[in-house]
């Protein structure tokens, strides 16, 4: 809940360094989980049929209870006072930390699903190592949220799977989709220095090693989708450090909206 | 109220009748989410384990559990959430599995243990439609034989 007045303040987030790379590493979670959850709520009554209206927000709904998780252990990490809601409708932009891939526009259906497909593959090795964090609740969330993420998996997949195997129209979507969302996903194994502590600390995990079965996992649906894995290319990163897009900025305005026209409302 | 495990049973009594505000033959007990209840002096402390990390069912469940024990004359409840061990479908009770059967809803089911069964007519001959249904614990599911559309309790 928000609570009163207080949203107005300018809030800090700048804590003590140990915890402040421990807050920084849960937002990046949190904030995946969150801006990938509104992306999908746009197809709130827009999907193709209606399986699949529900499908996306079912996989909405679950990452938004997820984003809740982590971000109420971020302000508890933090300990100034802000909960997840705050955390969620009251920070600007650059404070967020979600990777670039999951801002990204949902564009046609090949579009919504290479994302997911790409993210889905990647969050569930990642939430693999993190069950085995030495710290207590994040292990304990990876471990709630795995048991999800594997039937978002396996539906990105089968999509990828169908729609590149479908028909030509189909098959040429999901081939510019695949290349348009390619340099989003360095980012998703991209070490940086509160990363590397974190690992060190024994509670991250090395986003390095999971660069080898994600493309694995992408080559062989791909392969089995008749679709080609694109080739290097420059990648794109920000996301991280807070730099983002002009599209996050858009979510946001959405998303805050009625925080910010309205602050302290309460449902 | 006298603190014995006498009264601990009876808690539980009155959590059963407690439904799942989305399948309401479902008592919360049935649905294995309540995991411990204990007094710390007077206050009562319920444990429950949420489903999804995302159904707002939880939500409703809380208020619930927080208006019959007050019904029943506890005031001080604190509910706790327990993420671990994550909730699964095997905690279901066999009760519970029969109501969601007579209720229309496919009981969840290893894959070992053979293919799904269609509620209405017994067949097992069905097919998945979609792995996400109407609540975040359900799937569609239609039957080959007597053509109905139903919803699984998918396994989790």
């Amino acid at each position: 809940m928000i609570l009163e007045g207080r949203c107005l303040q300018r809030p800090r987030l700048i804590v003590s360094t140990d915890s402040a790379q421990l807050l920084d590493y849960v937002l990046r979670f949190g904030d995946n989980d969150l801006i990938l959850s509104q992306r999908l709520a746009e197809w709130c009554g827009h999907g193709p049929i209606l399986e699949e209206d529900l499908a996306q927000t079912n996989v909405a709904l679950d990452l938004l209870g997820q984003a809740q998780l982590w971000l109420e252990y971020a302000g508890k990490v933090e300990d100034n006072g802000r909960d997840a809601d705050q955390l969620a409708f009251l920070r600007d932009a650059h404070e967020f930390r979600n990777i670039l891939l999951v801002e990204q526009e949902n564009g046609d259906y090949a579009h919504t699903i290479v994302r997911q497909f790409y993210f889905d593959a990647w969050h569930f090795l990642l939430l693999e190592a993190l069950e085995s964090s030495g710290n207590q609740s994040i292990r304990e969330i990876s471990e709630k949220s795995l048991k999800e993420v594997r039937y978002h998996l396996d539906r990105s997949a089968g999509w990828v799977v169908r729609l590149g195997g479908g028909t030509e129209e189909s098959h040429t979507r999901m081939e510019r989709a695949i290349n348009a969302l390619w340099p989003f996903t360095g980012e998703m194994f991209e070490m940086d220095a509160v990363d590397a502590e974190m690992v060190e600390q024994g509670i991250g995990c090395d986003l390095r090693a999971l660069r080898d079965p994600w493309l694995n996992q992408v080559s062989r649906t791909l392969s089995e989708a008749t679709l080609n894995v694109p080739a290097d290319c420059w990648m794109q990163r920000g996301g991280k450090r807070g730099i983002h897009s002009e599209r996050l900025g858009y979510i946001l305005a959405e998303m805050q909206f009625l925080q910010r026209a309205y602050p302290g409302a309460q449902w | 109220m006298v603190r014995t495990p006498n009264v601990e049973r009876e808690v539980w009594s009155w959590l059963e009748e407690i439904m799942d505000p989305e399948i309401p033959v479902l008592s919360i007990c049935d649905l294995g989410i309540v995991r411990n209840v204990r007094w710390e002096e007077t206050e009562l402390v319920v444990t429950i384990t949420p489903t999804y990390s995302g159904c707002p069912a939880m939500a409703v469940i809380n208020d619930e559990i927080r208006a019959t024990l007050q019904k029943r004359g506890v005031t001080k409840v604190r509910i706790e959430t327990q993420l671990s061990p994550a909730w699964t479908t095997d905690w279901l009770s066999q009760k519970g599995r029969e109501r969601l059967r007579e209720y229309g809803i496919a009981p969840p089911r290893p894959k070992s243990s053979g293919p799904i069964r269609c509620p209405h007519c017994g067949s097992d001959s069905t097919h998945l439609v979609s792995q996400f249904g109407s609540t975040p614990c359900k799937a569609i599911y239609v039957c080959d034989s007597c053509r109905e559309p139903f919803d699984y309790f998918k396994c989790h």
